[in-house]
């Protein structure tokens, strides 16, 4: 993100040597020296992300589940239910369910993203190699993002497309909520992902920060299915609605509740969100010690 | 060249390294002793910018290595072998260091290749040995090609052959004009590969000098001389002799002469001149691991005790007598005594027992020399003494472990008379 603060900004290397003391034997290598840029950190961060097998295995049962449980439960409905049954419901809200379960793939994925190099101590030889910190985490962050977002795209516009397919007797989805049903969950998942991935970097512990996040998309929900006081309706019912689950299902148009986020609104949430922990994660990474 | 002022590192209320200050030269090996826990992986770790100094600072050619523009192509540091994501083949660990340096690919190749791991580049890491891991390690030092390299502990885990090359791969860097630093506590591969000293105890600057000088300030050379066996009169009247033209004699167990503070060519011509005839006369200079822990010894924070058993041994029969313990094995202070006038001070470390009392109480039973001497510790079969010379009775059996447990080696000892130092 931060390219380094260099004193003297044109070609670095031979101010640097120039500066190196009065009249020391240098080195230089017949290797070019570049300026480095966000560019390169991107070109590295795709390396790592693709050269581990924890990639392949959270993204492999992500598709599996999105795209097997949106097409069981499209097949299921579509042997049993009328014209009737579907009423004024779109077919694309039969998808949401293998994106909730599947969810918690790429919020691994992306906690193991950042967590990962502390747990190998890796994070010390990136570190080394690339000493803007930032820049590092912000390599990371788009690398995951747009491998997130391109996952999730496919996999429920295929199943969208799939289930429209499937069930005939339902009436056409528009184009809005085609868009929301595709684009949105996937800047959703692709989002939430993402705060997994800051959030491994504030812990630096894989299993720490995967726990967190499940508590985070989890236990709201869990704890209202148990407020059953009567004092407590208004908090049940924020839970509720602002529970991720819920705000998934805003896409789908299935939240629980109407008091909560409508159309867009848990995108912007959970961009706020992330911008917050973006900012938290850099200021961590520049005062800790590695 | 590395630069480092006033560096002071604290963890809570721990200090790990404290006012440090030096300076790393290009175009030699720079050697970075020190016991376990005196802060040379802390010192390494705020070079390369990981952890941030509490007061003071180091810089890399005058820049604090987080300001450093493209700091891998300047600095190579193996810091910790197993510092890799261990389910990445050794290529893609290497490449993607080498994109995020803006590195050409194929030279990850050529850093496979002058490590040998080539045959192995797409293999997992985790699938690694020790000395494999340790060969990645320097792969990715000297993969941006850079002017200043750190090493930490490089040959660990490697074999005679991977200690030689690393030996010769730390001098041929050096030759090429690169600054190399090298943090190891084998001090036998440092005396080999090293050609400056730095060291330091508690993480304070102990010494920070060339090889040679540190040998010299830190180590008694001295000449071993011995008489024939047959003719014990003969010893008596050259270390008299000796003693009178100002060097001072020390006698060995086996029955020969240590002496310093007289040139080799001097003690031939005495003993000539008193004519006593010799059958051995050879310099001996103290190395450099004798030299390191004589100085280091204040400075040790783990220390290593002799397993007493005290609480699971059998009460002794009536009678029976205690075992002796070996005289000075894995006692600390059994290292040479020091250069007969300020040797070894130079460098002691403040002392936080007061110089006399001894860090640990159980351990000083089992320390020859610490208690009134032990009739069962002497050697049985004691060289005939000279009447002249009665005091050097008790310090023979003291001369291997001169210094009770904690006492700074030059301090005066009063179990020691003046005249055998």
């Amino acid at each position: 993100m931060s390219t380094p603060q260099h004193p003297t900004p044109p070609s670095a290397a031979p101010q640097w040597q120039a500066g190196s003391g009065p009249s020391y034997p240098g080195y230089t290598s017949p290797i070019p020296v570049v300026r480095t840029h966000l560019g390169h950190a991107i070109a590295s961060e795709w390396t790592k992300i693709r050269s581990v097998r924890s990639t392949i295995w959270t993204l492999g049962v992500f598709v599996v589940l999105v795209v097997g449980i949106g097409l069981a439960v499209a097949g299921l409905v579509s042997g049993s239910a009328t014209e009737v049954d579907y009423g004024q419901e779109s077919p694309l809200s039969f998808g949401f369910f293998g994106v909730l379960l599947g969810m918690m793939c790429v919020v691994t994925l992306g906690v193991l993203t950042t967590a990962s190099e502390y747990g190998t101590g890796m994070i010390r030889t990136t570190t080394t190699a690339c000493p803007s910190r930032g820049r590092v985490l912000a390599a990371k962050s788009i690398v995951f993002f747009a491998v997130a977002f391109t996952v999730t795209f496919v996999s429920v516009t295929l199943v969208g497309l799939m289930d429209v397919a499937m069930l005939d007797g339902a009436r056409q989805p528009t184009g809005q909520e085609w868009l929301k049903a595709t684009l949105g969950v996937s800047l959703y998942v692709a989002l939430l992902g993402l705060l997994s991935l800051l959030v491994g970097s504030i812990i630096r512990h894989s299993a720490g920060a995967i726990t967190l996040m499940i508590a985070l998309v989890l236990a709201p929900l869990v704890i209202a299915l148990f407020m059953v006081a009567q004092a407590l309706e208004w908090l049940r019912s924020g839970l509720f609605s602002y529970s991720i689950p819920s705000q998934i299902g805003v896409f789908y148009s299935t939240s629980l509740g109407d008091s909560g986020p409508s159309g867009w609104d848990p995108l912007w949430i959970a961009v706020g969100v992330t911008a917050v922990a973006f900012a938290g994660a850099v200021a961590l990474l520049h005062r800790r010690d590695v | 060249m590395i630069e480092a002022v006033g560096l002071t590192k604290r963890y809570g209320d721990k200090t790990a390294v404290y006012n440090l200050s030096f300076q790393v030269r290009p175009g030699a090996v720079t050697g970075f002793l020190g016991p376990n826990g005196s802060g040379k992986s802390t010192t390494m770790r705020m070079i390369l910018g990981l952890d941030n100094p509490t007061s003071g600072q180091v810089t890399i050619g005058g820049y604090p290595y987080r300001k450093l523009p493209n700091a891998a192509r300047q600095v190579g540091a193996l810091l910790d072998a197993k510092a890799v994501h261990g389910g990445r083949t050794a290529r893609n660990h290497l490449l993607s260091l080498a994109q995020l340096s803006g590195i050409p690919a194929r030279r990850v190749d050529e850093v496979l290749g002058v490590v040998g791991l080539q045959d192995v580049a797409s293999r997992r890491s985790n699938g690694f040995s020790l000395g494999m891991g340790q060969r990645l390690g320097i792969a990715a030092a000297l993969l941006g090609d850079p002017q200043v390299l750190l090493f930490d502990e490089p040959v660990n885990g490697l074999d005679p052959e991977g200690i030689l090359w690393v030996r010769n791969l730390m001098k041929m860097l050096a030759a090429e004009g690169r600054t190399v630093f090298v943090s190891s506590h084998l001090m036998s591969e440092m005396a080999l590969t090293a050609d400056h000293l730095i060291v330091i105890g508690r993480g304070q600057l102990l010494s920070d000098m060339s090889v040679r000088d540190f040998i010299a300030a830190n180590s008694a050379g001295f000449a071993r001389v011995r008489t024939p066996d047959t003719e014990p009169q003969q010893r008596e009247k050259l270390s008299s002799a000796l003693t009178e033209a100002g060097g001072h004699v020390l006698p060995e167990q086996d029955g020969a002469l240590r002496v310093t503070g007289l040139p080799m060519p001097r003690i031939s011509d005495i003993a000539h001149e008193t004519d006593v005839r010799l059958w051995e006369l050879s310099p001996h200079q103290a190395s450099l691991e004798e030299a390191y822990m004589r100085m280091t010894q204040g400075a040790v924070d783990y220390r290593s005790t002799d397993d007493q058993k005290a609480g699971l041994m059998q009460p002794l029969p009536p009678g029976a007598q205690p075992p002796v313990p070996v005289p000075g094995q894995g006692q600390p202070g059994w290292y040479a005594p020091p250069p007969p006038q300020e040797g070894g001070q130079a460098f002691a470390m403040p002392d936080p027992y007061g110089g006399r009392q001894a860090p640990n109480p159980y351990m000083a039973p089992g320390a020859p020399g610490a208690t009134p001497p032990n009739p069962y510790a002497q050697p049985a079969p004691a060289a005939p003494q000279p009447p002249a010379q009665p005091p050097q009775q008790a310090p023979q059996a003291a001369s291997e472990a001169p210094a009770a447990p904690g006492t700074p080696p030059a301090a005066a000892d009063p179990t020691k008379p003046e005249d055998v130092r």
